[in-house]
């Protein structure tokens, strides 16, 4: 069980069920759940494209694609069935927000993926869950098994002739299965290999049918706009950035944890104030600031607004919202090879760029770390980033490539202080390990 | 060969959640795996026969997921996250620590069986770093005195 942190200045929307006992489906209800749904029930799809379009909600999973633009993507007509998949797959390295939401509110996601459907003219969704998250699936399976005694899914949900069916679905540890064509991969019974689009998901996804995908953030967020309307949320962030979003707050700070801060919210406010700042007196070096994938930003770059727009206009990425946090005796050229070790076990291999390019990174980063690098490694290693930037079916390459170039680019000199056999400088005399 | 009743209740239910039958595929292993140990060659033929598929799909599928494992693990699998966040907060010296007390390597087993070891990628507990997951508990804000005593913990339940 994951421990609940809070600060003053959170808006709690998603997280307000949090710590409530909201499992419990007459729980859930007391607190205005299963609302949302019964005013969609009465409202038409355009009607309920348009408020999520207009509330400005983002896609929460990392790529910010505007939530009732995607959902109106799908055909009205479809000769196969449609299909909602809640994407609850959560592994990008400094994310864990999913996660809380499913331990203390999934109904909020069953509600989420409820609206999407009738919003999108779909009876069957899916909510997948990564395979580490056992006792979450444990929770998930029981408050969908709820909502069906209660007879809000299922045949006629809530006496309104609409048939709606809603799923659980498991992974087995995947990171590349949280990209949404290997998500449909997954689901299907195969490898999670991503597909090439066009066709997007939203004319050809789940077994050839349109199928609309979005994170269990954005998914729980949903309820909330139907009943607080689009012009409320909207209000909450920044233009074009609508709402709240789960923070997770990990790395060096004093008291990390996930926050639920307005979107746009500063980052130096987030790391001092809502952290709690850099622990044992020491100083901030860097920031991841949207999960692992994400440029890293340097400590005077800090004085930006947490959205998707002001972040991009920095070079970077609000991404998943997981906010590493790097104090002054982190070496960079280390940080940079765990990151890239993560993407080289996680790469599928389909693509070549992706599987060589993560391979040689780890191979010359390691080397590099242990001072065994050359000075041209140095320009190598960004060359070979580069070089897998948008060559891939899946972002996964991107993911790689990314962080990976501003490592290079913010922190050149700390590279070069590694060369020439030198034991890394952040090592404790004894402590570097060689190849 | 046969599974434990629940798992059995579980496959028939979820057959009904598709509409091909390889969708139940992937949590059918994994189900299958924590109740058998490992996903042997007989896990392997059955699954493959009620599935419609071929042994062959069915292991190029579990050689994807790295949670699938064709080799028994000790009864109780540490694993040890070392990602971004975890190693900030000493992750790896948790991973060392494990490594010396229970004197085995990433992805050893005890000779007794009783403990795996296995470092493993970001689990989702960024903010409650470092963190360990004992097959699915996770355990959380570790110092090498709480791990001593997850694993004399997890010690005394499996020798009882």
């Amino acid at each position: 069980m994951a421990t609940l942190v809070s600060h003053p200045d959170e808006v709690r929307v998603i997280s307000k069920r949090f710590g409530q006992g909201a499992t419990d489906i007459d729980r859930y209800l007391q607190l205005d759940g299963y609302k949302a749904v019964q005013k969609a029930l009465a409202m038409q799809p355009d009607a309920l494209i348009n408020e999520v379009k207009n509330s400005g909600l983002r896609g929460r999973g990392g790529a910010g694609f505007s939530t009732g633009m995607k959902w109106s993507f799908v055909p009205k007509q479809s000769a196969k069935p449609k299909y909602v998949l809640c994407n609850g797959d959560e592994s990008e390295p400094g994310t864990c927000k999913d996660r809380l939401i499913f331990e203390h509110d999934p109904h909020s996601v069953i509600e989420g993926v409820m609206i999407a459907a009738l919003a999108v003219g779909s009876h069957t969704g899916y909510i997948y869950i990564r395979g580490e998250y056992r006792y979450l699936s444990v929770i998930m399976q029981k408050a969908i098994k709820d909502a069906y005694a209660k007879g809000f899914l299922g045949k006629n949900i809530f006496g309104s002739g609409y048939d709606l069916d809603i799923y659980w679905h498991g992974g087995a540890g995947a990171y590349e299965v949280g990209e949404e064509s290997a998500l449909m991969e997954s689901l299907e019974g195969k490898r999670g290999i991503p597909r090439i689009r066009p066709p997007f998901p939203a004319i050809v996804g789940l077994w050839g049918g349109p199928t609309v995908i979005n994170n269990a953030e954005t998914l729980a967020a949903v309820p909330h706009i139907i009943l607080g309307g689009a012009d409320w949320y909207a209000k909450l962030g920044t233009p074009k950035n609508g709402g709240t979003r789960l923070f997770c707050l990990s790395g060096n700070l004093n008291q990390p944890g996930v926050y639920e801060l307005p979107m746009g919210y500063n980052l130096k406010k987030m790391i001092y104030e809502v952290g709690g700042g850099i622990p044992n007196g020491r100083e901030l070096k860097a920031v991841v600031p949207g999960g692992s994938s994400t440029p890293v930003l340097l400590a005077q770059e800090i004085d930006v607004a947490m959205d998707f727009d002001s972040l991009a206009k920095a070079g970077t990425m609000l991404g998943s919202g997981g906010v590493v946090v790097l104090d002054d005796t982190t070496c960079i050229v280390k940080f940079a090879l765990r990151t890239i070790k993560f993407y080289q076990h996680e790469s599928c291999g389909w693509c070549i760029p992706c599987r060589e390019g993560t391979d040689w990174l780890k191979k010359t980063l390691t080397r590099f770390h242990a001072g065994a690098g050359l000075k041209k490694d140095i320009d190598n290693i960004y060359y070979l980033a580069e070089n897998m930037l948008g060559k891939t079916f899946c972002p996964l390459g991107d993911a790689a490539a990314m962080p990976t170039m501003a490592f290079v680019k913010k922190f050149r000199k700390e590279f070069e202080d590694h060369l020439d056999g030198k034991p890394c400088p952040f090592e404790k005399a004894g402590e570097a390990v060689l190849v | 060969m046969k599974f434990s009743e629940e798992f059995e209740a579980r496959f028939t239910e979820m057959l009904t959640h598709y509409p091909t039958r390889r969708s139940a595929l992937v949590p059918s292993l994994l189900y299958a795996q924590d109740e058998v140990g490992s996903l042997n060659d007989e896990v392997i033929a059955e699954l493959a026969r009620r599935l419609d598929l071929t042994e062959l799909e069915v292991r190029n599928v579990i050689s994807y997921y790295s949670m699938l494992t064709t080799k028994p693990r000790g009864k109780y699998n540490v694993q040890v996250c070392t990602n971004i966040a975890c190693m900030l907060r000493g992750g790896e010296e948790i991973l060392d620590h494990c490594k010396k007390k229970l004197g085995i390597g990433h992805k050893g087993t005890t000779q007794d069986g009783l403990f795996s070891l296995e470092e493993v990628e970001c689990i989702g507990a960024c903010s409650w770093a470092p963190a360990v997951q004992v097959n699915y508990d996770f355990h959380e804000n570790l110092t090498n005195e709480k791990m001593d005593q997850v694993l004399d913990d997890y010690k005394k339940k499996g020798t009882q």
